[in-house]
């Protein structure tokens, strides 16, 4: 039996029975990432003997008889989030020898039910960007032909959990960043609402999007782990604990009659790859008596531009603090500015450096109300036309990309890689939850996503309707 | 297209450093997704409030904790990570000549 095959779910129930260890699980995927992460360069770090120490603890844990949903099962976690003792590089030069003081809320909570850590997952600097290609550590490949991208920035994630490196992985999303690649490689990536899960040890990007989110090889992992890490946080001031009541917790397939799926046109105009596919998935679901009610989110256009003014004016200023003075890359000056000037040159890549400057363009005096100011505002307005539409549905259903994965290097101007988040950022823009599972493949076989979203904190509903598509 | 002193002075803000060739590419590039951002011009905002946090309504009000220190070990690791120490300080150069 290939145990690296297992799901949490299959591989919970393995440990269980006692027909192999938790010792034996974690050699059997440190050894594959061994042998064939060369090739996919998912890993930036592996932690082989933490692992196995943490295997041994979980061992012991399961004989005793006291084991969780999540005791023995590995995982792989971004590089961005940190695990106390383990480097946390944020794909970037300017972290490459930094290693983590502490352990972010969402690990603490994993440790305590005994997940076992193997390693760290490549990612775009500090989470900029679509496709893995702005790490400093090289790109990830997407398992389903090297030649292409696994997405980004989660981008090891989602191909570590693809090709079996780990059994789930933690990514994070602020613009699409688990959806995208969890489409692009074909496994389930939910991003929760914003708040839902602590992100107290997840390194700032954008501050009013981040947020901590899940790839797993089925839904029914992503709602265990979700459960797991999700919770009101003393360390993070916006995180909650709301638990809205679940009107579709429960549902089975006898009973989709009454859910109402809104279809948004602005999200399937004209033609393009993945469209066909995300039809004959909605087709399946009317079939099973769900209502598909056309709706409309009339800003959607606006949601691109108005990201890319407030996600870079958010990072210029929490990537103020990589000032070589505190920690992280320290490059000597004449005096003090020149050590700013010097670090700051040498230790970002060009995304970043891109970002930084469109931010504090934006917040720059004379130009803040045109651009910051008037984003925001607009923000609101795609944040109404969602609450509009949820009045009259209980979830929306779209394509998670136009596009299934592209070449590597096929993007090389800025904008166009920005534009294959369109699918993905209203959502953050809004804070909502969503969830993108794979429905289906292209002619060269390579997956298609489809996404749900949902009303705040109500992850439970989307992670249930995706569980009913799987089982139709 | 925004100028090159443009791209100088905001570089200058961000207390970042640029080579030639990089101001060359961020001149382009700034004015690419400047004029993309544009878009935004042609939205009616006149009467909308900004959105700063999206789930606000769900944070009626501030939270706060007692003033309770907590984990003196955290504090000593976090200097361990300065690039240059004394005692329990990190060392800069003069600010004031």
């Amino acid at each position: 039996m290939d145990l690296t095959k297992l799901n949490i779910k299959e591989a919970h129930k393995g440990l269980k029975n006692k027909d192999f260890s938790a010792f034996e699980l974690a050699i059997a995927y440190l050894d594959k990432i061994e042998k064939e992460d060369d090739r996919i360069n998912a890993f930036l770090s592996v932690d082989r003997e933490g692992a196995l120490g943490q295997a041994r603890e979980a061992d012991k844990r399961i004989l005793s008889g006291n084991m969780t949903a999540l005791t023995g099962i590995p995982t792989a976690i971004k590089d961005n989030i940190l695990v106390k003792g383990l480097k946390n590089t944020c794909g970037s030069k300017i972290l490459e020898n930094y290693i983590a003081p502490y352990s972010a809320t969402v690990i603490e909570k994993l440790k305590e039910e005994g997940v076992i850590i193997l390693g760290k997952t490549n990612m775009d600097e500090f989470a900029m960007g679509s496709s893995t290609e702005n790490s400093a550590f090289g790109v990830t490949k997407n398992p389903h032909d090297l030649e292409r991208v696994p997405g980004g920035s989660s981008g090891g994630s989602a191909a570590a959990v693809t090709t079996d490196f780990c059994c789930f992985a933690l990514g994070s999303d602020t613009g699409g960043s688990i959806r995208q690649p969890a489409s692009f490689c074909g496994v389930v990536g939910l991003k929760p609402t914003y708040g839902a899960v602590s992100r107290y040890g997840l390194t700032a990007f954008a501050s009013s999007f981040d947020q901590i989110g899940i790839l797993t090889k089925s839904v029914e992992d992503s709602q265990i782990v979700f459960e797991t890490i999700s919770g009101l946080d003393s360390k993070d001031s916006t995180s909650a604990e709301v638990r809205p009541p679940q009107s579709c917790g429960g549902r089975t397939s006898a009973n989709l009659k009454n859910l109402r799926i809104g279809i948004p046109k602005e999200y399937f105009e004209g033609d393009f790859e993945t469209k066909k596919t995300i039809q004959e998935s909605l087709k399946l679901l009317q079939n099973q008596g769900a209502k598909l009610i056309d709706i409309s989110l009339p800003n959607t256009k606006y949601a691109l531009p108005a990201y890319y003014i407030i996600a870079p004016s958010e990072a210029s200023a929490n990537l103020s603090r990589y000032d070589g003075i505190k920690f992280g890359l320290s490059e000597e000056g004449e005096d003090l500015l020149d050590g700013y000037l010097k670090t700051k040159e040498k230790g970002f890549g060009d995304e970043v450096k891109r970002r930084i400057m469109i931010g504090t363009y934006a917040l720059s005096s004379g130009y803040y109300d045109a651009y910051y100011l008037r984003a925001q505002k607009v923000r609101t307005l795609i944040k109404a036309d969602f609450d509009k539409a949820f009045e009259k549905v209980d979830i929306i259903i779209t394509p998670t990309t136009p596009t299934s994965a592209f070449k590597i290097g096929e993007k090389m101007d800025p904008l166009s890689m920005y534009l294959s988040d369109i699918f993905t950022v209203s959502v953050n823009l809004a804070g909502l939850p969503a969830i993108s599972i794979p429905v289906g493949s292209t002619e060269a076989k390579l997956p298609i996503g489809l996404q749900i979203i949902g009303k705040p904190f109500e992850e439970n509903k989307i992670l249930n309707i995706a569980k009913i598509y799987n089982n139709i | 297209m925004i100028k090159k002193e443009d791209v100088r002075h905001i570089a200058k803000l961000a207390r970042l450093g640029i080579s030639i060739s990089e101001e060359v590419g961020l001149q382009k590039d700034l004015s690419s997704v400047l004029d993309y951002v544009n878009l935004l011009n042609k939205v009616d905002v006149s009467d909308v409030e900004p959105t700063y946090h999206p789930m606000a309504k769900f944070f009626k009000k501030n939270i706060i904790r007692e003033d309770i220190g907590e984990d003196q070990q955290i504090a000593d690791d976090l200097i361990k990570l300065m690039p240059q120490i004394e005692e329990r300080h990190t060392k800069v150069k003069s600010i004031l000549n």
